[in-house]
């Protein structure tokens, strides 16, 4: 994972409360069995015409969208089914975080692990995102701060371990696989087995 | 100091080591469930790391998402049955099982199925076990007591190599349910209407524990219809207490325990239920008593209203006109004059024998309605042979239902088995989403028996009227 310290772009606004998994990354893209290209699939049935044309007045094929770092979207992103091509399809298009009022846990926990900042903040600023397409804001993973053109500055929740392994580009693989000693211990100690 | 709770006993027996605040908690997995869809691109990741399996003895393979529900006698028949990219998919499953030493369930064994099927089926899910699979629906294990939970492919990686998972503990919230579940009133309506009552994230940061008479009195296979569908309410896991109906569905199942092992095993599930002064971070009190049978009318599952009422109004919101648009419905309209393209039982929420027994019930000696395609698809392979020896294939297809191979089919159309743009579909499934079961296609979450009613009369129907 490449490590992720920053982000300074313009947003695209995907309103719509509820956004769920199969609207990402519709099932029928999930017979890849790589991560990568799902950028292509992305919002798939929101996105192209029956005959495959892009629909002009989606969000997402708006001149420059592909330059777009950040989505803002309606409450409760993510929710649905656990596939983990939903962020893979963000990140592939091009987006490194998400702003929202909530995230479902499955979502929030699979974009972390990639490289997408799942990003909560209050409503009144979420309001504004929404009701501002487009505007440049700054992210920064460090202090955990988002700023907006408006002057305002927001700080959001963000685990300490993942924003560790974002900032140094870690993939928790490796800290897990440094706990082999523990797990074999614990294999071996706990009271009934499997 | 209060007492624990069904579910922070079974955390704290699985953590290798605690959560700090700067690093989360290590939690052993008991039991992982792989299919073909989700586990891909974490075998790669195996691969290019060169790690083995560490646990290949906890891991249960199976085929069911891009499976065709015709007869498959090997992976070679897929070239005709299959798409290029599903057939490639299953073979590559089974490729990395046979790789990496895992059994796979696949065509030709006895024990395929829905993954969340098979596991209770035979006996791997168990009270008090973590338990955790590719796939969200993996909460309908917590019917069991156990700890079960959907990951990422990434974290399906992290257990293959490690048999371990990070992560943060989550809140838990109980639901009481009390009263008496008039009759016609099923499981599939106590969770569509709990989804109803606190919302699509009403659930999120938590574990669920269904509590109350109400639950005590359930099958489990009714069990697992709620726990199941604990993920639409957007909570991390649903979890019920062991009890005997738990110790007498899992005697005797292929992987219980045996012998003394078994004597052990139930003393400690029964050792597993939330203690008297057990606390959690939110409760809820939910009255069974004057329950309806409920129907999804919207793009989500918290969208849901008695099959006898008609559409709500949402008071103008825009993704609730939204909503109504994409299912072709109007405020106002009764419910049960919707007519109905294509009927769906089957799904991890809904498949299981008795699931079929009660759509044969409602079928025996009656018609699907001519303008009404049904397809009834069982959970497994056993299921399927349990159901014939009964019979209950003869009702269907006399009633002009088609009688189909175990897989999740129509639940989330991957393998062929598609909505046509526009049609609409009375599913026992779990999700109603826009395209959910094909693109264009509208889905009325229902349980089999108004399912099975729906489709004898062409529109959506109260199925207390045919029981
Ligand atoms: S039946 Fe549907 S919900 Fe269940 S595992 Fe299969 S696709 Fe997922």
């Amino acid at each position: 994972m490449e490590k992720l310290t920053h982000i300074h772009s313009r947003t695209i606004v995907l309103p719509q409360t509820d956004i769920d998994t199969d609207q990402i990354m519709p099932g029928r893209f999930l017979t890849s069995t790589t991560r990568e290209g799902l950028g292509e699939a992305l919002f798939a049935d929101w996105r192209y015409a029956d005959d495959g044309a892009p629909l002009a007045d989606f969000a997402l094929n708006q001149p420059g969208a592909a330059e777009r770092q950040v989505l803002v979207a309606g409450n409760n992103f993510g929710c649905g089914s656990s596939r983990e091509h939903a962020p893979w399809g963000l990140v592939d298009f091009g987006f490194r975080a998400v702003i929202s009022t909530q995230f479902a846990d499955i979502f929030r926990n699979n974009s972390l692990k990639n490289g997408l900042v799942p990003l909560i903040v209050d409503e009144d600023t979420h309001n504004w995102l929404l009701e501002n397409p487009g505007v440049t804001v700054d992210i920064d993973v460090a202090s955990a701060t988002l700023s907006l053109p408006n002057g305002t500055c927001r700080e959001f929740p963000l685990d300490g371990f993942a924003q560790h392994c974002l900032l140094e580009g870690l993939d928790q693989l490796g800290y897990l696989l440094n706990k082999e000693t523990e797990i074999s211990h614990f294999e071996q100690v706990r009271r009934w087995k499997p | 100091m209060s007492g624990k709770s069904l579910f922070e006993k079974v955390w704290e027996d699985h953590l290798v080591s605690a959560e700090t605040p700067s690093n989360p908690a290590v939690l052993y997995i008991d039991l992982h469930l792989a299919h073909e869809v989700t586990t891909p691109q974490a075998f790669t990741l195996l691969r290019e790391q060169g790690l083995p399996v560490r646990r290949p003895d906890l891991t249960l393979a199976t085929l069911d998402h891009s499976t065709p529900t015709v007869p498959v006698g090997s992976l070679q028949d897929l070239d005709v049955l299959s798409e290029p990219a599903q057939a490639a998919q299953i073979r590559q499953m089974a490729k990395n099982c046979a790789d990496f030493g895992i059994e796979l369930h696949g065509f030709g064994s006895d024990q395929r199925g829905i993954v969340h099927v098979i596991g209770p089926e035979i006996g791997a899910t168990q009270p008090g076990k973590t338990i955790v699979c590719g796939d969200s629906h993996s909460s309908t294990h917590g019917a069991f007591g156990a700890l079960a939970f959907g990951i990422g492919s990434t974290e399906v990686g992290h257990v293959l190599a490690t048999q371990c998972l990070l992560q943060r503990k989550p809140m838990s919230m109980a639901i009481n349910f009390n009263g008496r579940l008039p009759v016609g009133v099923t499981a599939k309506d106590i969770i569509l209407a709990t989804i109803g009552e606190i919302g699509v994230n009403g659930g999120t940061g938590h574990v669920i524990e269904y509590r109350g008479n109400v639950i005590s009195n359930l099958s489990m296979e009714e069990r697992m219809t709620i726990c199941n569908m604990t993920i639409e309410a957007g909570a991390r896991a649903g979890m019920m207490a062991p009890d005997n109906t738990t110790v007498e569905f899992l005697a005797g199942r292929p992987q219980a325990p045996v012998g003394a092992d078994w004597d052990s095993a139930v003393t400690r599930w029964l050792s597993l239920p939330s203690d008297d002064d057990a606390g959690f971070d939110r409760e809820i009190d939910i009255d069974v008593t004057n329950l309806q049978p409920m129907v999804t009318f919207g793009t989500n599952p918290g969208m849901v209203v008695p099959v006898t009422d008609p559409v709500p109004d949402g008071n103008g919101e825009p993704s609730f006109r939204k909503a109504l648009d994409y299912m072709g419905l109007e405020s106002g309209q009764p419910m049960q004059q919707t007519s109905v393209d294509i009927v769906f039982v089957g799904s991890c929420t809904n498949s299981r024998l008795p699931d079929l027994r009660t759509t044969a019930r409602v079928l025996k000696g009656r018609k699907v309605a001519d303008s009404v395609r049904m397809l009834v698809v069982p959970g497994s392979e056993i299921i399927k042979q349990q159901a014939e020896a009964e019979g209950l294939h003869e009702i269907f297809l006399a009633a002009g239902a088609e009688w189909r191979e175990a897989g999740c089919s129509m639940c989330l159309g991957m393998n062929g088995d598609n909505l046509q743009p526009g049609q609409l579909c009375v599913s026992t499934s779990n999700r109603n989403f826009e395209g959910r079961q094909g693109i264009g296609g509208r889905t009325v979450l229902a349980s089999p028996e108004t399912a099975a009613a729906s489709a004898v009369n062409g529109h959506i129907t109260d199925p207390r009227t045919m029981l």
